[in-house]
């Protein structure tokens, strides 16, 4: 890495089923407006722009970062589109910090979105296939059976997804931009909530959300100028596998595993359970965190299930994990990559609120996608890498 | 023209795709196969690994699948689930159960119904077999297997598996 680079400004929509009250253009123009208020900068300020969001199907419009290029100050401009999958908010940010990092760009705005009250994402996800009858019910129809697959292995209590759920669904009671907010839950209303994708029940499922988060990064002079405190990006990284090949580890993907390991070792990392303060990661259904906990190197194979249970990834333990709320309580698809990056961002700038961890120093942004096969993922901190 | 009406804030326009499918000479022997009611599988040249249905090529090792075989129509149920939601796409009735299945023979899976028995009764490593439509209908697709249902077998041990789930 050549450059320093850091968030400086960070911005996100209220979130919601369907926000009526704004198109596609006003949603990200929200996010990006937020995001250079934050940072204390203008349209003018900014030198590129990074653009990212889920399959185009997921509202219907092709390309549209073509018709936000001018909302998002891109006229005249660098503008880049990136999409991948579900991972692809994480990725977005990636591609605007490696324009920093490499010395190319100073201020790079980056924001990504989804608006899925325009279409139908599930339709989108079940599009029937030439030769082949259409089974697989939406992203639950796919990941349903990687669950199961994980409790067998694992051994795992039956409700560790009910408390996976219930954890980020009180974290998201202090989170005032996210989508489900259920003041009242309890472990049996999750417990009681239909089933939808046996083993996955309605409360341990994300929902669909129209929103945005956008952040502007900066090169090191403009991280040491900037008025509010900055995080420093320590290290980025991807990686991706094919969806079907014989032997793959659906359950435990090894690119998920590699990716992690590599950022760690960027970001001078040995230990991450006990070096990383705080996680923002991936966790569509609900056994996601368990699973993830696992390839992230947080915990032993097939024990990932006991920090749930031991409360080790809860806003007191010693690796809380979706202090936000997660994507089980906001997924704008296409955001919710980057605000997962945001979140582990506002942690280290002491910005969360009520759901600030103290003393935050260093912390992980992760995002998934595809059949669990594209993986995103960074470091950020208080301070520059040494 | 009055002007107190309301404000146009979202009009439907359906989305409709129309394309030609070209399959490929792989998918072209599976299709052909089971038009006749033939599994047909492509081993890796380098792996040996066997797919179904093949595209042409092992995304492990990057080479041609060249040799076709015939696989069993029995399996192996690797993992499941029980669907109980609509999709807009999908006509089987609910709930339904669909699971990932590994056909003998094969080194990966793909995913069948399963009826026949049940929800409470399937389970992984289940032993199951196809149960085709009647042959009059039979067209070129996996869709000739109507589903999979459970055969007096013994389960098969999750540990001979872990590598296919």
């Amino acid at each position: 890495m050549a450059e320093h680079a850091a968030v400086i400004g960070i911005g996100q929509t209220d979130f919601d089923a369907k926000r009526l009250d704004v198109s596609q253009v006003g949603l990200i123009r929200e996010a990006a407006e937020r995001a250079l208020a934050d940072a204390e900068l203008d349209w003018k300020d900014i030198d590129a722009v990074v653009v990212g969001k889920a399959p185009d199907m997921f509202e219907g419009v092709m390309m549209p970062e073509l018709f936000l290029a001018e909302a998002l100050g891109g006229v005249g401009k660098p503008m880049l589109r990136v999409h991948t999958a579900g991972s692809v908010g994480g990725s977005t940010a990636i591609v605007a910090a490696n324009l920093v990092q490499s010395g190319v760009h100073e201020r790079v705005l980056t924001v990504a979105y989804e608006k899925q009250s325009e279409s139908n994402a599930m339709w989108a996800l079940s599009i029937k296939m030439p030769f082949t009858p259409t089974m697989v019910a939406g992203a639950g129809g796919f990941f349903a059976p990687l669950i199961r697959g994980y409790m067998e292995r694992s051994g795992a209590p039956e409700d560790t997804g009910i408390r996976v759920a219930l954890k980020d669904r009180l974290n998201a009671l202090k989170n005032p931009v996210a989508h489900i907010k259920l003041p009242d839950v309890t472990f049996e209303m999750i417990q009681n909530s239909p089933m939808l994708w046996d083993p996955v029940r309605y409360l341990e499922t994300c929902p669909s959300s129209d929103g945005a988060c956008a952040l502007v990064i900066g090169s090191e002079k403009h991280a040491r100028a900037a008025s509010n405190p900055p995080a420093w990006i320590h290290a980025t990284n991807m990686k991706t596998e094919p969806t079907m090949f014989a032997g793959r580890d659906q359950v435990m993907p090894r690119a998920g595993l590699e990716c992690s390991a590599e950022l760690y070792k960027k970001a001078g990392i040995s230990d991450p359970r006990k070096e990383i303060d705080c996680a923002e990661i991936y966790v569509p259904f609900s056994w996601f965190e368990p699973m993830w906990m696992e390839n992230l190197h947080f915990a032993p194979q097939n024990q990932g299930w006991k920090m749930t249970y031991e409360g080790a990834t809860a806003l007191d333990g010693d690796l809380p994990v979706n202090m936000s709320g997660g994507v089980l309580s906001t997924n704008a698809i296409g955001a919710s990559g980057m605000v997962r990056f945001a979140e582990a961002a506002m942690q280290v700038r002491g910005q969360a609120g009520e759901h600030q961890i103290e003393g935050a120093k260093k912390a992980l942004g992760h995002a998934y996608g595809g059949g669990s096969q594209y993986f995103s993922m960074w470091i950020v901190a208080d301070q520059p890498l040494q | 023209m009055s002007e107190e009406r309301e404000p146009v804030t979202r009009i439907i326009t359906p989305v409709r795709v129309e394309y030609t499918y070209t399959p490929g000479i792989a998918s072209e022997r599976f299709l052909r196969g089971v038009r006749e009611g033939k599994l047909l599988g492509a081993a890796c040249d380098s792996c040996g690994r066997v797919y179904i249905p093949s595209r042409g090529a092992c995304p492990r090792c990057a080479s041609p699948t060249s040799e076709f075989r015939e696989l069993s129509d029995k399996g192996t149920v690797i993992t499941f689930c029980v669907v109980r939601v609509p999709a807009a796409n999908i006509d089987v009735p609910l709930p339904y159960c669909t699971a990932n299945i590994l056909l003998d023979g094969a080194d990966i899976s793909f995913t069948g119904l399963i009826q026949g028995c049940p929800f409470e009764d399937v389970r992984i490593g289940m032993r199951v077999q196809a149960v085709w439509r009647p042959e009059s209908e039979w067209g070129f697709g996996i869709g000739n297997i109507e589903h999979f249902t459970p055969i007096d077998e013994p389960d098969v041990p999750f540990a001979k598996l872990k590598e296919y789930s």
